[in-house]
């Protein structure tokens, strides 16, 4: 009897425990894959219609026509386009779930000069937000921390993996702030004066950090005895050049000085922001500086400027000779990144230019250039199967490879459309 | 004196002010366009004439009568003038956030006409928005509809006296925040929401049975009946009561939502519009059935937590619902491509051209009460039309003309680069802005905030 009522106990466990776990779990799968007869924009080697790429172990082993399907699954790609994964140059994305919640914002530490901050250890591989992002074909981003002088460094991630180590791409960034001379918003009300002296404070600040920064980098040159100070270790890597910077710069007068604060300092730098470069373009192109621009859609800096100011920035540097990347400086609408491109393409910086912008322009700002960028044999399979032209806001994006990983082509977007575009019950609940 | 010159100068007065109250109309031919009507398909190569403000004719070989200017737009596009239906610009104030109810405050008396905003929306496009009060109130004031008539120095000429009265409401996070969490008084909860609107009706309710009371015992003879004092708070609530007003609704999720309709159910109120509506998706077979429709965003979720659970996919649902759904802007940056943002329902739900299009134009007109006037490429219509070099739904479309009563406000090519009205006398140095600084809906209540933390105010919608 005992026995019968435990058979009978267990088996309604086993159906409780089938009800909760029903359902089907999208999971990336690693393998051997070809996508087959597509039209492949290589970004670095032309285009190559009815062609093929053979992902195995993560890279791409193979492009051309004719590949052997040999133990691949096998992906048909007829009139679909292949194009290199997207890099935002510049988000909060995994750095923050819900933005007004302060408990869930993870991308600025108190004080000024906290250099040591990680970005890297603060991005949720669980985000909401990733899966939403890489669908669209985004699959790289630089999780940048904000506030204060130094805020941190900051760190690029592949939009997959189970740990911040399998995301990060190779690629480090120490982020400063320049004094700026603009607004922060219409909240900032301070006088046109006390702008200009808080710019100059922090410009005096900065000199005696950087001294500081340098002494440090000396005496441990020469082998000191240091005591423990993150800070200083922090800063003494962008000294020596071992490290570069992300300087945060965006008024015309404020980037003139940061050329300037570059040149005297021999540092490695990477200027970000950068809103109002146009009006500089070549000063910037001069000093042969980098730059990561974004978002395109804003408004203009000044109400005196062109409707079209932000929209044309990005065309006006690259035509200087800046080489420009693009960022939307967002956290949950990073997939806005292939639109921003869209519209500095149509007001100025042109197709071909634009999707540079977007791939093997921050590729080669980052160092990473012999992994991403572009669908060459030997680089990570880090890539995206689309309908048509990314940018184009009709595109859909069929297929994400990441790493050589197919990533589920679903997140919290696509799922609640799945459960709410037929309602049951509908308007009435027909129960007799 | 001769009673003659009395009459002849009045009429002079009457005349002159006749001239200053019509805004300015105007008549041109566009030639060869394909005309992107909304309501009645894609027209090639087609003509649009239009004559004082008015569109006359479509068709194909209208010849222009004399003195009408004509445009050729072969290879180009034509469409109605984008209509948003929720914004912040070209105002002064957003937010009486004095009390959870403010009906009787009119955004039409803080019409500010030298926002440069408004020349950015013509840029985009966009010929009419929807000026609303701020989501700080459960029941905000009365809002009102612009037409870009820019350049003008008089508020006035930018209203649009054709449109309806309408009136804001918000649910959820910001009335409760600034009022419940801010001052410590109803509301504080979702329940406190609901039981301010409800007492709201009610009394409203009372009043109007006042004036009723009231009316009928004065129409006794002898009668010494005395009115109940005026109150223009409870007079507007009494109009929605009466359908004279449509409301437009902050809110985000489903149970707030769901609430709203149940409480306009019992109070017979049909004039209501569902604004942002990010949870809509969740009730749009009661959105379709119950309401006027949904005005959303495309894409924004996650900036606050009431809109975690929301899906880009949201137009999309709604409109395959049978919900009159459109597309708005809440926002200074965001009224500048509103084509764009129609077209992300083509890659969020992959909505028809004329679905998307519709969105931005037929849908929101209908929403704000003007699809008479406006709101599609008809006969008879006001002739407020945009040219673009694309197809409005690509990425790399780039408008190229925008009119409003058929004329020009906005032409790239004769665009002036500075397109302010006026410069600050105060301002010895132009200020620079890295973040859009205002056309929120939450401006202006900035001070009860000041503890929430400063990354609040990079979305406060």
């Amino acid at each position: 009897m005992k026995k019968i009522s435990l058979i009978i106990i267990s088996c309604f466990l086993a159906f409780l425990a089938q009800a909760q776990i029903d359902g089907e779990v999208l999971k990336p799968q690693s393998g051997k894959f070809l996508l087959q007869n597509a039209t492949v924009v290589t970004v670095t080697q032309g285009i190559l219609e009815g062609s093929s790429v053979l992902i195995n172990d993560g890279k791409i082993e193979a492009v051309g026509q004719n590949l052997s399907s040999d133990g691949a699954t096998v992906i048909d790609c007829s009139g679909h386009y292949i194009y290199p994964g997207m890099f935002d140059g510049g988000t909060r994305l995994g750095l923050v779930e819900v933005n007004s919640v302060p408990e869930t914002q993870d991308f600025a530490e108190i004080g000024d000069v906290t250099p040591n901050m990680q970005a890297l250890t603060a991005v949720n591989p669980n985000a909401v937000a990733i899966p939403v992002t890489r669908v669209s074909g985004v699959t790289t981003t630089l999780a940048v921390p904000s506030g204060g002088i130094f805020p941190g460094t900051a760190a690029l991630i592949n939009l997959n993996g189970y740990t911040p180590d399998q995301m990060y791409a190779g690629f480090k960034g120490l982020v400063m702030n320049f004094p700026s001379s603009a607004r922060r918003s219409t909240y900032d009300r301070r006088s046109e004066e006390d702008i200009k002296k808080d710019a100059e404070k922090s410009m005096k600040n900065i000199a005696e950090i950087w001294g500081n920064a340098k002494k440090y980098h000396a005496l441990k040159e020469k082998g000191g005895q240091l005591q423990y100070y993150p800070e200083m270790e922090h800063l003494s890597k962008a000294v020596s050049g071992e490290m570069t910077m992300l300087i945060e710069v965006n008024a015309a007068s404020d980037i003139e000085q940061a050329i300037k604060w570059i040149k005297e300092n021999e540092v490695k730098a990477i200027l970000t922001g950068v809103a109002e470069g146009w009006r500089v373009a070549d000063k910037i192109a001069e000093a042969n500086l980098p730059v990561i621009t974004g978002p395109m859609l804003s408004i203009p800096t000044r109400e005196s400027d062109r409707f079209d100011a932000s929209y044309a920035n990005a065309g006006k540097m690259a035509k200087a000779g800046v080489k420009v990347a693009i960022r939307t400086n967002d956290a949950e609408n990073v997939r806005n990144l292939p639109f921003n491109a869209g519209f500095a393409a149509a007001y100025g910086l042109g197709k071909e230019e634009a999707l540079k912008a977007v791939t093997i322009n921050p590729a080669e700002i980052f160092g990473v250039a012999d992994q991403l960028g572009s669908i060459e044999v030997g680089k990570n399979a880090t890539l995206l199967v689309a309908d048509g032209d990314p940018f184009e806001t009709k595109t859909q994006i069929k297929h994400v490879f990441i790493d050589g990983y197919k990533i589920p082509m679903t997140s919290r977007h696509i799922q609640l459309y799945q459960e709410f575009i037929e309602r049951n019950p509908g308007l009435e609940k027909n129960v007799k | 004196m001769n009673k003659n010159i009395y009459l002849l100068l009045a009429g002079l007065i009457l005349l002159v002010n006749a001239g200053f109250a019509q805004t300015k109309k105007g008549s041109v031919l566009i030639k060869n366009a394909t005309v992107l009507t909304i309501t009645q398909g894609v027209l090639e190569n087609t003509d649009v004439l239009v004559e004082n403000g008015v569109i006359r004719r479509i068709g194909q070989g209208i010849n222009a009568p004399a003195n009408t200017i004509t445009i050729n737009a072969a290879g180009k596009y034509l469409m109605p003038g984008i209509i948003d239906a929720h914004s912040h610009i070209a105002l002064d104030a957003v937010n009486e956030a004095t009390s959870p109810i403010t009906a009787e405050v009119k955004m039409e008396d803080v019409v500010n006409p030298f926002e440069v905003s408004i020349y950015r929306a013509l840029a985009g496009g966009v010929t009419i928005s929807h000026a609303m009060h701020g989501s700080a109130n459960a029941i905000g004031g009365q809002n009102i509809t612009l037409k870009h008539r820019y350049g003008t120095f008089d508020p006035d000429d930018l209203l649009m006296k054709e449109a309806p009265r309408t009136i804001k409401f918000a649910l959820g996070e910001n009335p409760t925040r600034v009022h419940g969490r801010g001052k410590s008084i109803q509301p504080r909860t979702r329940m406190g929401v609901e039981a301010v609107i409800r007492n709201g009706f009610k009394e409203a309710q009372q009043y109007q049975k006042a004036w009723k009371d009231y009316e009928n015992a004065s129409k006794q003879r002898n009668s010494t009946a005395v009115p109940p004092k005026y109150d223009p708070r409870l007079q507007t609530l009494a109009d929605i009561l009466d359908g004279q007003i449509i409301i437009h609704c902050h809110s985000y999720r489903a149970d707030e939502i769901y609430m709203l309709i149940n409480v306009c159910r019992e109070f017979d109120i049909k004039n209501i519009v569902f604004s942002h509506v990010n949870e809509g998706f969740k009730v749009a077979p009661e959105l379709a059935a119950y309401t006027m429709g949904a005005s959303v965003f495309a894409d924004w979720w996650a900036y606050k937590f009431e809109v975690y659970y929301s899906t880009a996919f949201n137009a999309a649902i709604l409109t395959r619902n049978g919900v009159v759904t459109s597309i708005n802007s809440d926002s200074g940056e965001l009224i500048r491509h509103l084509y764009h943002e129609a077209a992300k329902t083509q890659r969020y739900g992959e909505l028809s051209d004329e679905e998307a299009l519709a969105l931005i134009t037929i849908n929101p007109a209908k929403q704000l009460g003007i699809e008479q006037f406006v709101g599609s490429i008809e006969v008879g219509k006001q002739a407020d039309l945009v040219v673009f070099d694309e197809h409005p739904l690509s990425v790399y479309a780039v408008p190229q003309m925008t009119f409003v009563d058929g004329v020009k406000y906005f032409d790239i090519n004769e665009d002036q680069d500075d397109q302010r009205l006026k410069v600050s006398a105060t301002e010895m140095v132009e200020p620079i802005y890295l973040k859009e600084h205002d056309h929120k809906c939450m401006q202006d209540v900035d001070f009860f905030f000041t503890n929430f933390g400063r990354t609040l105010f990079g979305h406060t919608h």
